[in-house]
């Protein structure tokens, strides 16, 4: 994968005390299957944060649930103070709090570009359409796809439909934001394009809940790697000591299969 | 094919290049496919030229002018038995159109209901849409026409049930009687409208054709009312978008668009002197009120729950071929879930399900031809049936016939096909 | 349990936790019942409609089987019988049996051979149904089976589907022998074969017509459900090939072929059946040599055959579009003529994508031969409305000979169609 240069690209990026989301001893079934068990996890303001595991570890769960995409049977998930539950303006509102990438992108096809990025500031933020086409366009410049604002998904590469997935995402202004698996689905030379997009977005203090198995973006830009198994976090710690020494069986086994071959 | 450039061969033409050569196969194929037709309907057309019955006759579309000399039980224009074929063939076609319009729209309501409910995620009514979907779809629709035709003709009660100060039957809010004989339903007219006949003047008196025309002028004015309320509540909505993409805020518009659709058209009703015809048991029938035979029934409803279970399946496979991805994209961007479905899900389900909603609507239209079967007098019965047996022109009643709906099925395709282009999604 | 520490940011699971039971709220059954049926208000209320749907089919339709009865030779008895109490009449089934199955002119004592010939169809049909797990040599049976079938329910000497079998493997033959000096050649000297083995084969037979002989049924016997499945049988296997070339043609670049066949294709979908069989009925014969008798069952047979040759056409014409532009462009880069290119990478390929929609057709077709009866035909729903319905002795009678209907046609096409989802699974699964 390639990189910048890690010493240069460093960034300084500020970690506030306040919380930005707050899982407390939260456990998910599908079914009678346990898929999340006894997950406890505090974010910071401005923490970037790279979740790892094995496939079918829970890790989308994880940040679906979050998003309350996915419910959550016991246990509490409270995001910049407003705690999830099934009231409809809490969701409403968490949502509008919390941006998300998805794998696929999920873009809307029968939308152009930039009406997918003015879509929902229009009508959940009840923005007027200039401004939010304005919005659209300075975050369409930010992951640098300015021109192809009116072509349709369809007619864009993978790399570019990523960026405007996020794209749409910030045109929300969110204070968090999630990635699921968002560079498992692309090509090498794609992958570049779109973590530069996330460091930039990592180095404007952004805080970020990421899955992917990118390490050296983990290396780079997080500040804490979490390893997921089986439904449970099994360890976490800071990038240099998370993959310099492991700590759990698990984990090493995983990362030398992640890293060594 | 001296416009080829290089010819391979320089020693000239042989023989076998006709069927070697990649420049001179294909017309030799043509050649040969072209003289293969010709042979073939040529054969077909010197038999017919043999033939003693077409050589008697032959080709001749006069008869179309003559006195048809038969009845037909259903009359949207007036029509007696001195009127030509002509003219019974154009009841008939109207015939077709009144059922096959009917069916459609009838048949859409019961398929997005059943295809709709058959997703939801109540198990008993999911499994109930099932059973509804796999048990008309596996069945002939004849059979259902005449499953219908006969419990309408059979189970229904007689006019005469509806007799006497105890009566085995009444009719349904004292207004609309469903017997055997068909439905007896009020018929609308109007006492103010162009033309008017004075409400103590029964319906059939003065100038048939004369009334035939302001009747129709007063449904022309409630259409065009129809029209112009459809045209404001178009205009208020674009309006409501001009607002909201200036100022952030759509103007609630519920209140103004129902009342665009309702105020005028009562108003217009009030005008015209609205009333309805009830329908009266007078001796052993009902009179008055507009009487849809059972034939029509049959065939109608037969059609729309046939047809239904069909474009039931269609409309639950557009909306499963909208990914669960993009509901949740649409959720985690923070829209509720009506805007996820009419900006999101419908919009793209809807270029899924119109095109073969389309072809569903295409064969009720072939579908009323078996009209015929029941006794109800649509194309097919008035032209194909008793036109053809009784001036045994048969060539011509069959050539007339094909023509009518392969113009009508032609006509749909070209409007489908214009819109299934203008709508689709732009890929690389 | 929580020892992560914001603070501290490192931390270790020393013991694994075991999965635990969901959070049980309630008993199985009564949670299914909340999460299913009562997960909302809309959701209740539907389910009480639903309940009550059914409920009121069940209370018309459970007494009507229970208290029904068989015996009885006319609906007066039937009546009797049953005093009221709602049961069904099920003795005209009972005894019009045979007249639903093979309509009222086939001769009774030659019915065991229709019969026989229904149930060879679960000998014959299996192999082609099944070609993956089936040895390849079972096919024989199948392609065996329609000579067979033949004989067997028309009648008359062996010699005429002896022939006509032995025409088409003389056919073939002959083809395979000549395809290699080019494709052309090769059809052209397979018809020749076919078209003389069948002259010899037709003089043959007129010559000892009483070999090995059946006693024949004319076609106008032909009647009752018999009648439906061989119409449908016969023309869904002969509108196949009719609709691949069909097909093909619409794809060639060549614009008298191609023109032909979109003409062809769209004047028959764009007309009702119905108008066709009118055409078999009244104007068909005009076009036939006078001297030659078409009799009205082959006449109809040829009709709905073209009739469904153009729907499959239609079907394959979408499976040919699917296909990658690849696979045409890598059958040229081999080398391929066009004859080789479609036979072996395209045709395959395409059919396989179009079985489904070549099923659906195939159950359409079943359903509207039903049609036939309006042309006076006598196939099963011919049979219903005419010579039972107008007997004196079960005037009157409509749910248990309505109901018998339903009930075959949904046996037959349900099966067809279970069959062709099962198929399109397996064909997914063959893709991975
Ligand atoms: N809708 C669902 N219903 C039932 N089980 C599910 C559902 N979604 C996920 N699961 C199961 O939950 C477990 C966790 O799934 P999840 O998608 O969170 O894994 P993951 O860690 O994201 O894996 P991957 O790396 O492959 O994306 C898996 O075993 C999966 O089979
Ligand atoms: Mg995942």
């Amino acid at each position: 994968m390639a990189m910048t240069d890690t010493d240069t690209a460093t960034p300084q990026m500020e970690i506030s005390d306040e919380v930005a989301i707050e899982i407390r001893n939260m456990n998910k079934w599908y079914g009678t299957f346990h898929v999340l068990r006894d997950i406890d996890l505090t974010v910071h303001r401005g923490e970037r944060i790279v979740i790892c595991g094995p496939s079918g570890s829970g890790k989308s769960t994880l940040i679906r649930c979050i998003n309350a995409l996915e419910e959550h049977q016991r246990g509490s998930i409270v995001v910049d103070g407003t705690p999830l539950s099934s009231d409809l303006k809490n969701i409403d509102k968490i949502r509008s709090e919390v941006g998300m990438c998805f794998q696929h992108f999920n873009l809307f096809p029968h939308l152009t570009i930039l009406e997918n990025c003015t879509l929902a500031p229009i009508w959940v933020r009840k923005i007027p359409k200039r401004e939010a086409e304005k919005t659209a366009m300075y975050f369409l410049e930010k992951v640098k796809i300015p021109d192809q604002a009116n072509k349709y998904p369809g007619q864009l590469s993978g790399g570019q439909q990523q960026r405007v997935a996020i794209a749409r995402s910030l045109c929300m202004r969110p204070r968090i934001m999630l990635f699921d698996e968002p560079t498992s689905a692309l090509d090498p030379e794609m992958i570049k394009e779109v973590l530069d997009t996330m460091i930039q977005l990592a180095e404007e203090g952004m805080t970020m809940l990421c899955v992917t198995h990118e390490m050296g973006f983990a290396r780079q830009v997080a500040n804490r790697v979490i390893f997921m198994d089986d439904g449970q976090i099994v360890e976490q710690n800071e990038p240099e000591a998370f993959f310099k020494s492991p700590r759990n069986e698990r984990t090493r086994l995983f990362l030398s299969q992640i890293l060594g071959h | 094919m001296t416009t080829l450039s290089d010819p391979p061969h320089a020693d000239g033409f042989r023989l076998s290049l006709l069927v070697r050569d990649k420049r001179y196969r294909s017309y030799t194929f043509q050649a040969i496919a072209l003289i293969a037709l010709f042979v073939f309907f040529g054969w077909l057309a010197s038999n017919a030229i043999r033939n003693p019955v077409l050589q008697q006759a032959g080709i001749d579309f006069g008869f179309l002018a003559d006195p048809a000399g038969y009845d037909i039980n259903q009359q949207p224009i007036p029509y007696t038995s001195q009127s030509s074929h002509l003219r019974a063939s154009f009841i008939g076609a109207i015939n077709t159109l009144i059922v096959a319009f009917l069916a459609c729209v009838t048949a859409t309501v019961f398929g997005v209901f059943a295809g709709v409910l058959r997703l939801s995620n109540n198990w008993i009514v999911g499994k109930l849409m099932a059973l509804y979907v796999e048990m008309f779809r596996n069945i002939p629709v004849l059979i259902w026409i005449l499953i219908i035709f006969t419990i309408s003709a059979n189970v229904l009660p007689q006019p005469s049930a509806f007799r006497g100060d105890d009566p085995e039957a009444s009719p349904i809010l004292g207004v609309a009687a469903l017997t055997n004989r068909g439905f007896y339903l009020p018929r609308p007219y109007f006492t103010n409208g162009i033309g008017a006949v004075p409400d103590d003047v029964p319906a059939d008196g003065g100038a048939p054709v004369a009334q035939e025309v302001a009747s129709i002028a007063n449904w022309l004015i409630v259409l065009a009312v129809f029209a112009a309320s459809f045209l404001a509540v178009r205009g208020v909505n674009a309006w409501a978008t001009k607002r909201q993409n200036a100022t952030g805020r759509r103007p609630s518009t519920f209140w103004t668009n129902l009342g665009l659709w309702f105020v005028p058209i009562i108003l217009t009703l009030l005008i015209l002197g609205l009333r309805w015809e009830v329908p009266e048991l007078r001796g052993f029938n009902f009179q008055g009120g507009i009487l849809a035979r059972n034939s029509l029934i049959a065939l109608w409803f037969a059609l729309s729950i046939y047809t239904g279970a069909f474009i039931a399946e269609n409309v639950r496979a557009g909306i499963l071929a909208i990914s669960r991805g993009q509901t949740e994209a649409a959720a985690a961007l923070g829209l509720r879930p009506g805007r996820v479905m009419s900006l999101v899900v419908l919009p793209q389900a809807l270029r899924i399900i119109i095109p073969p909603l389309i072809s569903q609507y295409l064969n009720i239209t072939k579908n009323t031809s078996l009209a015929i079967a029941v006794g109800y007098m649509d194309l097919t019965g008035t032209l194909g049936g008793i036109t053809l047996n009784q001036t045994g022109r048969a060539l011509e009643c069959v050539l007339l016939l094909m023509a009518f709906y392969l113009v009508f099925s032609l006509v749909i395709s070209a409007v489908m096909n214009a819109y299934n282009a203008s709508v689709a999604l732009k890929e690389r | 349990m929580s020892d992560t520490h914001a603070e501290s940011v490192a931390f270790v699971r020393e013991s694994v936790i075991p999965p635990a039971p969901p959070p049980a709220k309630e008993a199985g059954a009564i949670r299914w019942m909340r999460e299913n049926l009562f997960a909302t208000w809309f959701n209740a209320i539907l389910t009480l409609v639903a309940l009550y749907l059914i409920w009121v089919l069940l209370s018309g339709v459970v007494p009507w089987i229970v208290n029904g009865t068989w015996q009885g030779s006319s609906l007066a008895e039937c009546r009797e019988i049953l005093q009221g109490n709602g049961g069904g009449c099920f003795a005209v089934l009972r005894e019009r049996w045979p007249q639903l199955l093979f309509g009222f002119q086939y001769p009774d004592y030659l019915r065991w051979r229709p019969v026989l010939a229904f149930f060879l169809l679960f000998v014959a049909v299996p192999p082609a149904l099944f070609v993956m797990f089936l040895p390849r040599w079972t096919l024989i049976v199948t392609a065996i089976y329609p000579f067979l079938a033949y004989w067997l329910i028309w009648g008359g000497t062996i010699l005429t589907p002896l022939f006509a079998a032995l025409g088409v493997v003389a056919g073939y033959l002959a083809f395979s022998f000549t395809e290699r000096r080019g494709f052309v050649l090769g059809l052209a000297a397979g018809v020749v074969t076919a078209l003389a083995v069948w002259w010899i084969g037709g003089l043959l037979a007129g010559e000892f017509s009483r070999f090995l002989r059946l006693e024949a049924v004319v076609s106008r016997a032909m009647g009752g459900f018999m009648l439906n499945l061989v119409l449908g049988i016969v023309c869904v296997s002969l509108s196949l090939p009719i609709g691949i070339l069909l097909a093909l043609g619409r794809q060639s670049s060549l614009p008298v072929v191609k023109g032909f066949c979109v003409v062809f294709i769209e004047f028959v979908r764009g007309v009702p059946l119905i108008t066709l069989l009118f055409v078999a009925n009244v104007v068909l014969a005009f076009f036939l040599p006078p001297d030659a008798n078409f009799d009205l069952i082959l006449r109809v047979i040829i009709m709905i055959t073209l009739f469904a040759s153009a729907y499959i056409a239609e079907v394959i014409r979408g499976g040919l579009a699917a296909l990658p532009k690849g696979q045409y462009e890598a059958a040229d880069s081999l080398g391929l003529d066009y004859a080789q290119a479609m036979r072996l990478i395209i045709l395959p390929q395409a059919l396989k994508i179009s079985i489904p929609g070549i099923v659906n057709v195939a159950v359409g077709l079943f359903k509207d031969t039903t049609l036939v009866s309006v042309i006076s035909m006598f196939d099963l729903v011919g049979m219903i409305r005419g010579p039972i319905l107008a007997s004196t002795a079960w005037a009157g009678i409509y749910w248990e000979l309505w109901a018998a209907a339903c009930l075959m046609f949904f046996v037959v096409c349900y099966g067809i169609s279970q069959y062709s989802q099962w198929l399109e699974r397996q064909l997914q699964t063959d893709h991975r």
